[in-house]
């Protein structure tokens, strides 16, 4: 009568996706927090689904897991009737219509998608916990997403895709400026969001293939 | 001769059996997985407080002499938050026909999108294009069989068909009607404020055209959650066609220039010795 059984928890964490003319950038915090204590200081919500795609998500992390691993498993199956690999927009829909299928007993999960698309162009995609989604230059999740957003308009924000006459999109940053604005952005987030902090995972991908960087931040 | 019925099964039915409703990883889920729960109701109303999914709109459209005019805004809102200013609310069906979206954002990008499909899939087995009626028959239909459940849908399917323009607005209530004028959100009074008075059955084009695009801005600028880009459609006999996609900032300064107002007296510099 007075407490139920809560399926849900929220283990914290932010995560961020800028997507370039030929790179793309998806970082995201290594705290797993449950309430006020912090269980561990070393999680990565960052997963490679397929060549060209990864995804970070922040939220419950025992639905991340499952999402991850349900949607690994879907690649295979795809790898194994196609015989290629998942591009990133069909993953987006992949995701999408997998969110949608928990419409009424939702996955817990703030996903960012970022990746190439087959033209080698970087791409973000961003989604709500239950599938609406859409295609952006940057995208941030999470505890700190309202600490951040703010600062990625201010400098990544071009012409909404919707004016017509089409207006041509600002000069994107290089790849280093963009490494250099996720790190200061989470640094930022780091200050004022108890969930966030302790290290930043940085995953870079572009058309020499993938890499990874760890950078410290605040542990308190 | 046996009547096709299969248009009013919904793609994904409600209820799987009682064991786990995915045989195997390798078919689509032959079923919504619902939560094990006695209060439906009550976990539905939770789940939708915390996960907030992106809502807030100003939509509309209307049919006159020439064809069916459909406008929306662009922002999505997640309880105060603006999650996006560039969502696409009007979603094309199919080259004639086009449907809006209110309420909830992945209801109406999902609904859509199935609805699409059955679209199309009519038109392989019966060999010609189906009706707006048809299609906002088939969408009324699924949502009917969803009631209660908490999904969040205010849409319109706006076309033209053999039998001319066609416009109807379909709700995840069920509710399902024909109409010559609608607007679907939480802009919709603003919206309607300005449509309503400055309608007419013979416009042209341009002039329907600006009606909406001044009806959505009155709704952006009026309500909170609405704003982003104004974006206009036309349908007419050869199609849909994007008229034009503005700013609701730069509209506002485009209707309200800034003027400078005369002063009665102006200071002057005192020279400081």
């Amino acid at each position: 009568m007075g407490s139920r059984f809560n399926p849900y928890d929220n283990n914290g964490g932010t995560c961020v996706a800028i997507a370039g003319v030929d790179y793309c950038v998806v970082a995201a915090d290594m705290r797993m927090s449950t309430g006020y204590n912090i269980l561990t200081r070393n999680y990565s919500k960052i997963c490679q689904l397929a060549e060209k795609s990864i995804l970070a998500s922040s939220g419950f992390q025992a639905d991340v897991k499952a999402l991850q691993k349900n949607l690994s498993a879907r690649h295979l199956i795809y790898q194994h009737q196609h015989n290629k690999q998942m591009s990133c927009p069909a993953m987006a829909q992949l995701l999408s219509n997998t969110l949608y299928y928990k419409r009424f007993f939702p996955y817990y999960a703030f996903n960012v998608l970022g990746g190439l698309d087959s033209e080698g162009k970087g791409c973000v995609f961003t989604y709500d916990a239950v599938g609406s989604y859409e295609r952006v230059g940057y995208s941030a999740q999470g505890t700190g997403s309202s600490l951040i957003i703010p600062v990625l308009d201010n400098q990544l924000k071009s012409p909404s895709p919707l004016l017509l006459p089409a207006k041509d999109a600002v000069t994107p940053l290089s790849e280093g400026e963009a490494i250099d604005l996720v790190k200061d952005v989470f640094a930022s987030a780091t200050e004022r969001d108890i969930y966030t902090g302790d290290q930043l995972e940085v995953v870079v991908m572009n058309a020499s293939g993938i890499r990874r960087e760890y950078v410290s931040l605040r542990k308190d | 001769m046996k009547l096709d019925t299969s248009g009013l099964n919904s793609m994904v039915p409600l209820y799987g059996a009682e064991e786990d409703s995915e045989e195997s990883i390798l078919s689509v889920p032959s079923s919504f997985q619902l939560p094990r729960t006695t209060d439906f109701d009550g976990f539905q109303k939770k789940a939708v407080q915390m996960v907030k999914p992106a809502k807030g709109t100003t939509t509309l459209a209307f049919i006159f002499k020439e064809g069916v005019i459909v406008s929306a805004d662009s922002r999505a809102s997640m309880g105060g938050y603006i999650s996006s200013q560039s969502v696409k609310k009007i979603i094309e069906i199919n080259p004639y026909m086009l449907g809006t979206m209110a309420g909830g954002a992945a209801d109406c990008q999902f609904w859509h999108r199935n609805l699409g499909i059955k679209c199309r899939l009519h038109e392989l087995a019966n060999k010609r294009r189906i009706s707006v009626t048809g299609a906002s028959k088939l969408l009324a239909n699924i949502l009917y069989s969803y009631r209660g459940m908490g999904l969040s849908i205010g849409t319109m399917i706006a076309g033209w068909d053999e039998t001319g323009p066609g416009l109807y607005y379909v709700d995840a209530e069920g509710g399902r009607l024909k109409g010559k004028r609608f607007s679907v959100g939480s802009g919709s009074p603003y919206a309607y404020g300005v449509l309503d008075s400055g309608y007419r059955y013979d416009m042209t084009i341009e002039e329907a055209a600006e009606l909406a695009r001044r009806a959505i801005y009155h709704a952006t600028f009026r309500d909170g959650a609405s704003g982003g880009v104004a974006s206009v459609y036309y349908v007419g006999p050869d199609g849909w066609k994007k008229l034009s996609g503005d700013d609701v900032g730069d509209l506002h300064y485009l209707y309200y220039p800034v003027t400078a107002s005369p002063v009665d007296q102006e200071m002057s510099e005192i020279p400081v010795s």
